[in-house]
């Protein structure tokens, strides 16, 4: 049986921060999920399952947030189920409370990703040292760094291209209101010249730590019929593969090339850099532009920071990739991955405001998280899908 | 000897939580010896508070005062407590609904039998000395047989210095167990020797030996002793300190590709400035004095460069 077509008629996120101690967990997730319900003109009372994700338990101690945010996520009474995905479990969240719309097992269902790294430290949650082993790791920008030299070395790519995408999507926040860098006077310049961190990873290359959530309603044919501007969910692909193997392509895992393709005929999608009016990409060390739009396809594999370079990227660009600010700009971690899929959404409704890209039919939303080894997509569009 | 080397770990941290204005102001209470509680939209007050009511979904805002005697509901006896717990000695943990609610809380009595608690029971809350807005305020309850009922009241001021956050201290014990073919690895590592294994199904050399090959599920078997020298394929310059770590930055942590095996771990680079260190630079092991050695890769203290030509691209490129 065919796939029943689903829509997202809401999308609500926080302020991101640094710290929100304002707010508690529930709090936080609440400020996201009553935004969307507002956008999608319902109330909890209208849900009928709610799906909920969120980052790695060590990150903020909480090991089982369905048990406690049950009751203020208005689950009392419905399925309540968690996602757990590492990084990209914003987007794998998304597509599982898609799939229960999909399957026609329910017809409206909310789903909310979050995270308050005020609470805790992720450097040190990814850095604990395991007995035996050489205790070399240093958080996600240490376990990335090598493989963004491996790019450059492999692509042949000037050093500054990092820096264009970092420059490009400080600015982009600066249009988005709730992104939580704000930053005006980041230039290409001034992040060459930030300290190098992990090198070849600087300062200014690196996503914020942020507290923040996003919600999403997401709900049947008949249901997105009272929306005046549904965004209809064209395909969703999640792909997993070993952290370590021997010969892994570390800089661009086969899972990301499988979970592309698939995507991309799923929706139809022939050439995704003609097609893709706009995509959100999880970006959090800003060598991974370049390096997802090969591994997505968007260009031939080494040709990604061409695209970048030439300013194919910016939003007015061919391709414009995070014109929210991506998560570069804001990094509530267990949340990165449903913004991503949230703000494409927010492209093809035509509602993402001063970061809106004319015109917008047809959105990537990506996540990937662990050490590049799980993947989350989905494309979004304007119009309901033929197949 | 066991088949497997295991190794404690402990992972502990101190969570900061926000508690967010509901459960702030329950906090606040305590701090000051009053029990904050809120009446929900079905005229029902619950204790401690929740944050969002159960009927209307809207944040709660009709917050009440209750007593701080109440009835056991419900019980259970401790003969065993365990670190954390309210009380070092055996005690009960009750279900009390305090005066003037409706739901029930849970907290310890302390009581020195479980013949001394029976469901109907009257209690009162045994404040702490000291009090700092958290739920370890409340030291426990105590028997109270002849506390007169009490009531709820619409809460008045807190004073203006609110409770905002707690901490939660979270720690984790735990045996951290090898699997038996990382373990013969470690053994052999403890005798200065590097061992890999190869996959029986696709031939690949895994360093540490695998349970399972990552491309194939076979366990690792034949054995391969390996030299002690490889290639760096990447590697990265750690100039952040942060909280945990074991090297002083800046240091090069480096994925070596040992001659003779199909995958590079990672490991520290030393003997070179940071700058100088290159993709394809020849590297050996330097161990550590043989008194210092354990079942542990710490035993190679680091690798060193071995002055040899850097090796070509093309005999790594596979493994970034």
């Amino acid at each position: 049986m065919a796939k029943q077509p689903a829509a997202i008629v809401g999308i609500g996120q926080t302020h991101h921060r640094a710290k929100r101690e304002d707010v508690s967990m529930a709090g936080l997730c609440r400020e996201a999920i009553d935004r969307a319900l507002a956008d999608a003109n319902v109330s909890l009372d209208d849900i009928d399952a709610i799906v909920v994700g969120k980052a790695p338990d060590l990150f903020e101690g909480v090991m089982m947030p369905e048990l406690f945010l049950a009751e203020s996520l208005g689950a009392a009474g419905k399925p309540l189920l968690r996602v757990h995905t590492a990084g990209s479990v914003g987007g794998s969240t998304a597509i599982v409370a898609a799939s229960l719309v999909q399957a026609g097992v329910h017809k409206r269902v909310l789903t909310v990703a979050y995270e308050k790294q005020s609470e805790s430290n992720a450097m040190w949650a990814l850095s604990v040292p395991v007995p035996f082993n050489m205790p070399v790791h240093a958080g996600a920008g240490g376990y990335f760094a090598p493989h963004v030299r491996s790019y450059i070395r492999r692509s042949g790519a000037p050093t500054h291209v990092g820096a264009i995408v970092a420059a490009k999507d400080r600015q982009n926040a600066l249009k988005n209101p709730y992104a939580h860098l704000r930053n005006p006077d980041t230039t290409v310049e001034s992040v060459l010249a930030s300290q190098v961190l992990w090198d070849p990873i600087r300062y200014d290359e690196t996503c914020p730590s942020s507290d923040g959530a996003c919600a999403m309603v997401i709900v049947d044919e008949d249901t997105a019929a009272a929306s005046s501007n549904p965004a209809w969910i064209h395909g969703t692909v999640m792909r997993s593969e070993a952290t370590t193997a021997a010969e892994r392509d570390q800089v661009n895992p086969q899972a990301g090339r499988d979970a592309a393709a698939y995507l991309w005929k799923q929706a139809g999608i022939t050439d995704p850099l003609a097609e893709i009016d706009a995509a959100e990409i999880y970006v959090p060390f800003s060598w991974f532009e370049p390096m997802w739009l090969e591994n997505l396809g968007f260009t031939a594999e080494g040709e990604g920071w061409k695209l970048t370079e030439s300013g194919g990227t910016a939003m007015d660009g061919r391709l414009p990739v995070n014109c929210s600010g991506g998560v570069l700009s804001s990094n509530p971690i267990g949340a990165s991955g449903m913004l991503r899929f949230g703000e494409a959404a927010l492209q093809v409704r035509g509602a993402a405001g001063e970061h809106q890209v004319d015109g917008a039919r047809k959105a990537l939303g990506h996540a990937y998280g662990g050490g590049s080894q799980f993947f989350a997509m989905w494309v979004v569009g304007a119009d309901k899908p033929s197949n | 000897m066991s088949r497997t080397l295991s190794a404690p770990v402990t992972v502990a941290f101190d969570y900061t939580r926000s508690t967010g204005p509901v459960l702030g102001r329950f906090l606040t209470g305590l701090r000051e010896k009053r029990v904050v509680g809120v009446r929900t939209s079905e005229g029902r007050v619950v204790v401690p508070p929740p944050e969002f009511d159960p009927v209307t979904h809207q944040q709660v805002d009709d917050f009440v005062e209750v007593a701080d005697t109440g009835t056991v509901t419900s019980w259970t006896w401790v003969p065993e407590p365990v670190k954390g717990q309210p009380l070092a000695r055996p005690f009960a943990f009750a279900l009390v609904t305090l005066d003037g609610a409706d739901a029930p809380m849970v907290h310890a009595l302390d009581v020195s039998s479980p013949d001394q608690v029976r469901t109907g029971m009257r209690v009162r809350i045994r404040w702490a000395e000291e009090r700092v807005g958290a739920i370890t305020d409340i030291a426990c309850f105590e028997p109270a047989e002849d506390a007169a009922a009490g009531t709820a009241t619409q809460l008045g001021d807190l004073g203006d210095n609110p409770v905002t956050g707690v901490i939660t201290p979270v720690e984790l014990d735990y045996l951290y167990a090898a699997s038996p073919e990382e373990s013969s690895f470690y053994r052999a590592i403890a005798e200065g020797r590097i061992i890999g294994q190869r996959c029986p199904t696709c031939g690949k050399v895994y360093v540490p030996p695998r349970s399972a090959c990552p491309a194939d599920g076979t366990p690792t078997t034949d054995e391969v002793e390996l030299s002690h020298t490889g290639t760096v394929t990447t590697f990265c310059i750690v100039n952040v300190p942060f909280l945990g770590q074991r090297i002083t930055p800046p240091y090069v942590s480096a994925y070596v590709l040992l001659d003779g095996a199909d995958i590079a771990f990672l490991h520290l680079i030393l003997d070179i400035p940071a700058e100088e260190v290159r993709m394809g630079m020849r590297v050996k092991a330097v161990w550590k004095p043989r008194e210092e050695w354990g079942t542990t890769i710490e035993n190679i203290s680091h690798f060193s460069p071995t002055g040899e030509p850097d090796a070509d691209y093309d005999t790594y490129k596979h493994h970034l």
